[in-house]
C-alpha cells in the first residue's frame, strides 16, 4: 500500500521536475531564437520557433497531469492551492518566452545593429532570473529552507534587466535618426523582454509567502 | 427481550463509534490528508477485526457496566451513557464515552444505594488533567524532533506527503482495532452472559463464539455511528482547536498512542518489571482527552497564537458536563423506568453479618464483638451498613471493604443451565468440574461459592504472588458468578 502510494508520487516529482525543465529549456531556446534574428538566420529562428512551441506543449501536458494527479489523489492538501498557483505562474513564465519568439516572427521589428547587443544582455538577464526562480521553485519542491537563496538571485537579475531595459529605451529613444513609430515598436520588444524578469520577480516574491505559510 | 435491552447497548456503541474515531482520525481527516469516507471504512473494519478477534474472551469482557446488577439497569445505564455521548457528539466535542459510563454507573449507585466508586471518580477528575498535559509534552517532544528530522533529511514534498499518509493511515488502523478491542466490553459485554447465539462455525475453519458474534454486532453498531455521525467530531479534533500540517498531525495520533502505551499499558508494566526495569507509572489517561493535548501540544510549540482557545474551554466544560449529564440521566430515566414501567433496575443488595460472614471476619484478624448487635440483623443498603459498622468499629478501607463483601447477602443456587452455558475458553475443564460439582448447592454469600471452587479445585485458588493470574482468576469468578445469577430461573 505504502509502496504504491510512494511510487506514484516519485512519479509526480519526476513531472515537477521534467515541468520545470523545460522552462528552463524555453528560456534557453528564447536565446537561441533572438540570436538567429539577429542574426538574420531566418532558417534558425523557425527552428527555435518549432522547438520553443513543442515545449511549450509538453509543458502544458505535464502541468495538467500534475494538477490533476495532485486533484484526484488529494496530494499535499496543506500546499495543494499554493502548488497549482506556483504552477500556473511558471507555465505563464514559459508562454511569456513562447509569445516573445512569437512577436518576433510576426511583427518583424527592424533592431539597429547598435541594439543587438543590449537585446541580447536583457534576454539574458531575464532567462538568468527565470533560472534562479526555477532553482528556487526545485528547492520549495526539494528543500524548502534554501529557497531564500535562490529567490535572493532572482531579484539580483531583475534589477540588472532593469538596468539594461531603461538604457536601451533611452539610447532607442536618443537616436535621431529613427521614426517615432520605430521608436515605439523597439521600445515594445525591449519591454516585451524586460516584462519576463518582472514576471519571475512577481513569481519569486508570491513563492517567497508559500514558504512562510509551509513553514509555519 | 434480549433484543430490547441489546438496542441500548448498540446506541451506545454508535455514539461511540462518532465520538472516539475522531481519537485515531480525526487529525487525518482534519487536515484532509485521508477524505472522511476512507478514514470511516478503515476504522469500521479495523474496530469489526479488533472485536472479535482481540475483544477477548467472555470472562474478560464485563466491561465498566459489569457492576450493574439487574439487566434493565445495565439497559438504562447504557442508555444514559449513550444519551450523553450523543448530545456532546452532536455539538462536535471530543469526550471519553467511558467516563459518560461511569458516570452513568454513579448515577445507578445513587438510585440504587449502591456504594460509590469514588476510586472511579477520581479517576475521571485525575485524566482531565493528566492525559491532556502528558500528551501535550509527548506531542510538543516529538514534533520538534520529526520537525528537526524532516529539515536534515531533506525530503521530497510529495515523499513527505506520502510518507505522512501512510503513516496516519498505519497509525488510524492500530487505533481502530485497538478501540475496537478495548472498547466492545463496554458496548455489549454485559449481555454476554444472557446472549441467545450458539457457537457458529463456518466450513469447520472459523468459529465463531457466541460471545465474538455478539461483539460483531456491537463493531458493528461503531463502525455506523463512525461512517454516520462520526465527521463532526473529527473537524473539532482535526480543525477546530488550532490549523495543523499533516506532519503535525501524525505527531498528534502518535504521541497519544505513545501515551497510552506508557502510562495506560499493562503489558508493557509487566514486560518491564519482568527484565528488572522500573516500570511507569500507571495513570488513568483518556484517548479522548489525550488527542486534544497532542494537539494544543503542538500548537503551543508553534508559539500558541493559532490556538482557539474559546473552542478548548467549550471541550474542556464538556469534558466535566460528560460524567455530570450522564449521572443525571442516568438516574433520572432509572427512576421513570422503576416506577412508570416497574421494570426492575437493580437487585436490592442486602447485607448481614451471618455466623459464616463473622467467622470470616475473625479469621481475617478484626475484632467482631463490637458487631454483636448486628449479627444477623438485616441491611437494607450498602450504604446503611457502611454507616452501621462505622458508628461501631474504626476501619482503614481495606479491612471496611473486606468485612462489606463478608457480609453481601447474594443468594444463589448452581443450576444446571448455568453449567451447560459455560463457554470461555479460558476456563479449563478442571474448573469447569468444580462448578458441576457444585449443582444444586445454595449459597448465601458470593465468597462461600468462591471458596467453594477453591477447595473443589487448586485451579480456582490465588496464587499469592502472582499479580496477572489472580487478575485473570478475579475475572473468571465474575464470569461464573455472573453465569449463576443469570440463570437461577
Amino acid at each position: 500500500m505504502g509502496n504504491g502510494i510512494l511510487k506514484r508520487k516519485i512519479g509526480i516529482e519526476k513531472q515537477v521536475d521534467d515541468f520545470l525543465d523545460r522552462l528552463s529549456e524555453a528560456g534557453l531556446l528564447c536565446r537561441n531564437g533572438l540570436d538567429a534574428y539577429l542574426k538574420e538566420n531566418m532558417e534558425a529562428f523557425a527552428t527555435s520557433l518549432t522547438c520553443i512551441r513543442n515545449t511549450e506543449h509538453r509543458g502544458d501536458d505535464l502541468r495538467r497531469s500534475i494538477e490533476q494527479d495532485i486533484y484526484t489523489k488529494t496530494l499535499i492538501p496543506e500546499s495543494r492551492g499554493d502548488v497549482m498557483e506556483l504552477l500556473e505562474d511558471m507555465d505563464a513564465l514559459l508562454d511569456r518566452f513562447t509569445g516573445l519568439i512569437w512577436q518576433f516572427e510576426i511583427e518583424r521589428p527592424d533592431i539597429c545593429a547598435e541594439f543587438h547587443e543590449s537585446f541580447r544582455e536583457l534576454l539574458q538577464y531575464s532567462v538568468e532570473a527565470v533560472e534562479a526562480t526555477v532553482r528556487s521553485c526545485r528547492a520549495f519542491f526539494k528543500d524548502i529552507h534554501t529557497v531564500a537563496d535562490h529567490i535572493h538571485k532572482v531579484s539580483f537579475w531583475e534589477k540588472e534587466s532593469d538596468k539594461v531595459s531603461t538604457r536601451l529605451q533611452r539610447a532607442i529613444f536618443g537616436h535621431g535618426n529613427l521614426h517615432l513609430s520605430h521608436k515605439m515598436h523597439l521600445r515594445f520588444f525591449a519591454k516585451q523582454v524586460d516584462r519576463i524578469a518582472d514576471e519571475a520577480e512577481d513569481v519569486a516574491d508570491r513563492l517567497n509567502i508559500y514558504v512562510i505559510k509551509r513553514m509555519l | 427481550m434480549f433484543a430490547f435491552f441489546l438496542s441500548s447497548g448498540l446506541f451506545l456503541g454508535w455514539s461511540l463509534g462518532a465520538n472516539d474515531a475522531a481519537n485515531v482520525f480525526g487529525t487525518a481527516v482534519g487536515t484532509r490528508m485521508i477524505s472522511f469516507r476512507k478514514a470511516a471504512v478503515y476504522c469500521g473494519i479495523f474496530v469489526i477485526l479488533g472485536a472479535v478477534i482481540s475483544g477477548a474472551g467472555a470472562a474478560r469482557t464485563l466491561g465498566e457496566l459489569g457492576s450493574v446488577n439487574a439487566i434493565a439497569g445495565a439497559f438504562v445505564v447504557a442508555l444514559a451513557a449513550a444519551i450523553t455521548v450523543y448530545g456532546l457528539t452532536y455539538l462536535g466535542y471530543p469526550v471519553s464515552t467511558t467516563q459518560a459510563i461511569v458516570g452513568a454507573i454513579i448515577g445507578w449507585s445513587l438510585f440504587a444505594g449502591a456504594l460509590i466508586d469514588y476510586v472511579a471518580l477520581e479517576k475521571i477528575v485525575l485524566s482531565w488533567v493528566i492525559s491532556p498535559v502528558l500528551a501535550g509534552i509527548f506531542s510538543a517532544l516529538l514534533y520538534m524532533l520529526i520537525a528537526y528530522s524532516t529539515r536534515h533529511a531533506k525530503i521530497n514534498m510529495f515523499n513527505l506527503d506520502s510518507l505522512t499518509r501512510s503513516g496516519l493511515l498505519i497509525a488510524g488502523v492500530a487505533g481502530a482495532y485497538a478501540l475496537g478491542a478495548n472498547n466492545i466490553a463496554n458496548v455489549v459485554g454485559i449481555f454476554v452472559p444472557i446472549s441467545p447465539f450458539a457457537d457458529l462455525s463456518i466450513l469447520g475453519v472459523f468459529r465463531f463464539s457466541g460471545a465474538q458474534q455478539l461483539f460483531f454486532i456491537g463493531a458493528a453498531a461503531i463502525a455506523i455511528g463512525t461512517f454516520t455521525y462520526g465527521k463532526r467530531v473529527m473537524l473539532t479534533v482535526g480543525q477546530g482547536i488550532t490549523e495543523m500540517s499533516p506532519v503535525a498531525a501524525l505527531v498528534a495520533v502518535l504521541a497519544n498512542a505513545l501515551v497510552l502505551f506508557l502510562f495506560a499499558s499493562q503489558d508493557l508494566e509487566r514486560f518491564l518489571l519482568s527484565i528488572g526495569l522500573p516500570a511507569f507509572p500507571l495513570v488513568p489517561v483518556s484517548s479522548s482527552q489525550a488527542i486534544v493535548g497532542s494537539v494544543i501540544g503542538i500548537g503551543l510549540v508553534k508559539g500558541g497564537r493559532g490556538i482557539r482557545w474559546r473552542v478548548l474551554g467549550e471541550i474542556a466544560g464538556a469534558w466535566v458536563v460528560t460524567p455530570l449529564a450522564a449521572i443525571l440521566i442516568s438516574f433520572i430515566s432509572l427512576f421513570f423506568l422503576q416506577n412508570v414501567f416497574q421494570q426492575k433496575t437493580y437487585i436490592p443488595v442486602k447485607y448481614q453479618v451471618t455466623e459464616e460472614a463473622e467467622q470470616r471476619v475473625r479469621a481475617a484478624g478484626i475484632r467482631t464483638t463490637p458487631l454483636g448487635d448486628m449479627i444477623e440483623q438485616t441491611y437494607l443498603s450498602a450504604a446503611e451498613f457502611r454507616k452501621a459498622l462505622s458508628q461501631r468499629l474504626k476501619l482503614d478501607s481495606k479491612d471496611m471493604s473486606l468485612v462489606m463483601s463478608a457480609a453481601k447477602i447474594d443468594h444463589m443456587v448452581v443450576t444446571l443451565q448455568a453449567v451447560n452455558r459455560i463457554s470461555d475458553r479460558a476456563i479449563t475443564d478442571g474448573q469447569k468440574k468444580a462448578v458441576q460439582t457444585l449443582w444444586g448447592k445454595h449459597f448465601t454469600h458470593r465468597w462461600q461459592l468462591e471458596k467453594a471452587l477453591a477447595d473443589l479445585s487448586p485451579e480456582w485458588r490465588m496464587k499469592p504472588g502472582d499479580k496477572d493470574r489472580n487478575v485473570e482468576l478475579r475475572r473468571e469468578l465474575d464470569y461464573i458468578h455472573r453465569l449463576i445469577r443469570a440463570n437461577m430461573q
